[in-house]
């Protein structure tokens, strides 16, 4: 029948197992990083120096996607870089949704008092400049995980509490908070049984693309030198050595690149993906 | 017969927010402008009225959804008028609304189940499936709908689940808000008899929000009649269909569709 | 020729259970076609088909659907919604739903005209306000700047009317449009009804649950149980002389106006039993 529906639905299906199935990969490979690595991601061989992938004349095969221009497997780097991009995005994307989501949620619901003070906050927050702000955090902490994850939940928490804020706000004009309150429900018990359900699938996408945005907020951290000490393999540490090289060895360059990519996208596409699937009322 | 609600000179405004200017308060808008009535206990009270006129929001003061700015509102011998939530909560289940909107009054991802078990739960009442069921069984649903999400039931069906909610608590006074317009005769013949017969077994209160006088008529033995949000009328059924004496009833009862196609209506 | 014909419609849930079962109706141009039925029976359904906004659960199995000589079901999803778009218009049954609630409700009404008609914005914003004093509200400006909620339900529906109204569909679907109105309201709005079919040669599908409402602005009707039609008819045809059981037996559940004290007798279980043989009945012949 001329009707794209169905299409539609097959496409969401495989938009959720895609991207949960290379974040699975790449989380694995994380875990199991020392046994994962073909090499040690440190050691350098000057004399390996800036070998080509395994299928390019005058390639080692033992070093499956090429040596950076100290001789360091390349793809070793990035398994090892996993590491520190997946940490920071589980741990930097929780705390930010938790702390935003909590905060939108009771102004947006509560309103009044409660409201005026987070908006305001809100407000005053963000007439920081966003970089400037992180640099600054970052001079004072020093360089490191924590001040990342720190720099990333300061700057991001009111994205989630501005979007939260206006959905809890629309939701609890809906008759069934009424209702609820008809019912004899409590504030906090309607806020959590009745409204949370329905701002959790926005919550959901959120979360996930704060995920992608914690990837690249490391990524360009570390590009510019200011997150982990610079022997520690970082996807973004690597994207910037590579990039002084890559007329002659492009690999350096592009293989973490692509990784990075293809895991920020992977983050943005799984919430949508979780959206589609498990939301009933999308169903 | 003893008083249920005694309403004297109801004031409620409103924060008209397109008229808020950048900095301060919204003027507000009245919308309730003095209005003095009783509901009897035991008694079906219509209330009708143009489209606006007030008679949702005179709903909701009267169970205390909204804070009247002026006059009281005292239910059975209890001045609510003012009452704070937390003095509220323990007479809630005592008055429930049934809404006018059927989707948005039922919290879209929650299955039927829990719509209707939610309220006796925060109650401390029986609200086992078996009890689920029993609620369903009354309003005409198949019991299966247990399972469904509002969006998965058509408009009737929803405003059906509604009703099941309110009626379940068993309470003194249920406002229903333009309950049976979405549904079909049979269905609003059925849930007419069922309202009809918890007034008379139960010696349940009841206002009835309808624009269909037919069913008003029918079902109601006082009748409110609110325009521009102050009542013209208020008298005992038979009084305002034979005897109307404000001029809105008049035109209000000659613009009744009856189904009869040779009557000149247009 | 039917401006909208309907051939055979079969749409079922994606389990497999069916919801209209084998439906045809037709609408000529300036003729409103009343549909009536049990509620649940898939009134609402079929409007969704024409628009092709089913929900994702229910599929289209068998039939067509010819809107002024095009069956809509062949056409592939674009050129389809463009179609309808520039053709048909719905009143949903739903008003605060088909609302979006964090926009005022001025721009949702213009923003049809001028996104999908390409009208200029004054030219959209002035037709808005002589829609809206149209269909009796009288306080445009204050309206017009409302978000939904603070509207009441009538005024909701009021301004779905009017946003229907307001490109000059040749087809409109109205799903129990004027539920939320009170009578002499609702006496004005079928009036422009009344006018649009005879300056303008509208088709309607006019869905309803109030009998009243079908003898005054219908011609033809349909009544539908279990997504089953059980009944077709001219308005004094059914009115006179119903042919079906259960248009008896509904014509007997309304409230008489003129002799309150009827009891209401909602349709009896003979007929039920009837009306559930003759759906499994024709599932039977379907699947058979
Ligand atoms: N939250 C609100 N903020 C501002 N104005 C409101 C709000 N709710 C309702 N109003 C206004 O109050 C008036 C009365 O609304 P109400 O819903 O009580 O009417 P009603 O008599 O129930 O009408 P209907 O029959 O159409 O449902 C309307 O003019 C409406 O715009
Ligand atoms: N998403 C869904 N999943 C499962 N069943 C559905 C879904 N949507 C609708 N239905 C069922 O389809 C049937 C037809 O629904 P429809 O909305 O067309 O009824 P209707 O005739 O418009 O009734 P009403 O007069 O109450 O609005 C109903 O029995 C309903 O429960
Ligand atoms: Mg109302
Ligand atoms: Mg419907």
């Amino acid at each position: 029948m001329g009707d794209g529906r169905i299409q539609v639905r097959r496409s969401a299906g495989a938009r959720l197992w895609l991207s949960a199935g290379w974040l699975l990969f790449v989380t694995l490979i994380a875990i199991f990083a020392p046994w994962a690595a073909p090499k040690d991601p440190l050691a350098q061989d000057l004399f390996s120096g800036r070998l080509p992938p395994f299928w390019v004349q005058g390639a080692d095969k033992t070093f499956i996607l090429g040596t950076d221009s100290l001789g360091r497997d390349v793809l070793s780097r990035i398994i090892f870089g996993a590491r520190i991009a997946l940490a920071v995005a589980l741990i930097a994307g929780t705390l930010t949704c938790l702390i935003g989501a909590t905060l939108g949620l009771l102004a947006g619901f509560l309103r009044g008092w409660v409201d005026v003070v987070i908006s305001r906050l809100i407000d005053i927050w963000m007439a920081f400049p966003p970089v400037l702000f992180s640099v600054l955090l970052i001079a004072v902490l020093g360089p490191g995980l924590f001040s990342i994850i720190l720099a990333i939940v300061v700057i991001d928490w009111t994205r989630f509490a501005r979007v939260i804020r206006a959905e809890a706000m629309g939701q609890g004009a809906m008759d069934y908070v009424a209702a609820a309150q008809v019912a004899g429900r409590s504030r906090l018990g309607t806020m959590l049984v009745e409204i949370l359900p329905n701002v959790l699938p926005t919550i959901v996408v959120l979360l996930t693309l704060e995920m992608g945005i914690a990837v690249i907020v490391e990524a360009i951290l570390s590009f510019v030198n200011l997150s982990i000490s610079t022997d520690d393999p970082t996807w973004g540490g690597m994207i910037a050595e590579g990039r002084t090289s890559v007329h002659q060895a492009w690999w350096v360059l592009v293989f973490p690149l692509v990784t990075l990519f293809l895991t920020v996208l992977a983050f943005s596409q799984l919430g949508e993906g979780l959206k589609d699937r498990f939301d009933p009322v999308l169903r | 017969m003893a008083e249920l609600y005694t309403v004297s000179d109801l004031h409620l405004s409103l924060p008209d927010m397109t008229r808020k200017p950048l900095l301060g308060a919204a003027p507000r808008l009245e919308i309730l402008k003095g209005l003095s009535f009783t509901i009897p206990s035991g008694e079906i009270l219509g209330i009708v009225g143009g489209s606006g006129s007030g008679k949702s929001t005179l709903g909701r003061a009267l169970i205390r959804l909204l804070e009247p700015t002026a006059g009281s509102i005292s239910f059975a011998g209890l001045d609510i008028t003012h009452l704070p939530e937390s003095r509220l909560r323990p007479l809630r289940c005592r008055f429930q609304m049934i809404f006018q909107d059927p989707m948005s009054s039922l919290n879209p991802r929650q299955q039927v189940a829990q719509i209707i078990a939610g309220p006796l739960g925060v109650q401390g009442l029986d609200h086992s499936p078996a009890r689920i069921a029993d609620a369903l069984d009354q309003v005409g649903l198949p019991r299966s709908f247990a399972q469904r999400y509002p969006h998965e039931l058509s408009g009737g069906q929803r405003q059906r689940i509604g009703i099941a909610r309110a009626i379940a608590l068993k309470p003194e006074f249920i406002l229903a808000d333009e309950i049976v317009s979405g549904l079909d005769v049979s269905s609003q013949a059925q849930i007419l008899n069922l309202l009809a017969g918890l007034v008379k077994d139960l010696g349940m209160t009841l206002a009835f929000i309808s624009h269909d006088l037919s069913v008003i008529r029918r079902l109601c033995t006082r009748v409110l009649v609110l325009q521009h949000g102050r009542i013209v009328e208020n008298a005992a059924t038979e009084q305002v269909f034979n005897y109307p004496q404000a001029e809105y009833t008049r035109e209000l009862l000659g613009s009744i569709p009856l189904p009869d196609p040779d009557q000149a209506w247009l | 020729m039917s401006f909208l014909s309907i051939r055979n419609l079969s749409v079922q849930l994606k389990g497999g259970q069916r919801l209209l079962r084998s439906v045809s109706l037709d609408v000529q141009p300036g003729e409103v076609r009343g549909l009536v039925g049990e509620s649940g029976a898939g009134k609402s359904m079929i409007g969704k088909a024409i628009l092709g906004t089913l929900p994702q659960a229910v599929e289209v199995v068998s039939g067509e659907i010819w809107l002024d000589g095009v069956d809509l079901l062949t056409l592939p999803p674009r050129p389809r919604r463009r179609r309808i778009g520039a053709l048909a218009a719905l009143i949903p049954q739903d008003p605060l739903t088909a609302l979006n609630p964090s926009r005022r409700v001025g721009p949702q009404i213009t923003g049809r005209l001028i996104d999908i008609l390409g009208w200029k914005r004054p030219e959209a914003e002035a037709r808005a306000r002589e829609l809206l004093a149209e269909v009796q509200i009288d306080v445009v400006e204050r309206v017009l700047r409302c978000y939904p909620h603070e509207l009441s339900g009538g005024m909701r529906q009021r301004i779905l009317i009017a946003s229907a109204f307001a490109a000059e569909p040749k087809l409109i679907i109205a799903d129990e449009p004027t539920t939320a109105l009170d009578v002499t309201v609702q006496k004005q709005i079928l009036r422009l009804i009344a006018g649009m079919q005879a300056h303008h040669n509208t088709a309607l599908l006019f869905v309803t649950h109030d009998l009243g409402v079908v003898s005054k602005v219908c011609q033809t009707l349909t009544v539908l149980y279990g997504g089953l039609v059980v009944e077709e008819a001219t308005v004094r045809g059914f009115f006179n002389a119903p042919q079906h059981a259960y248009s008896r037996a509904l014509l007997a559940a309304t409230p008489k106006y003129t002799d309150p004290d009827a009891s209401l007798l909602p349709v009896p279980d003979a007929v039920v039993q009837a009306l559930e043989a003759q759906v499994a009945a024709a599932d039977r012949a379907w699947h058979g």
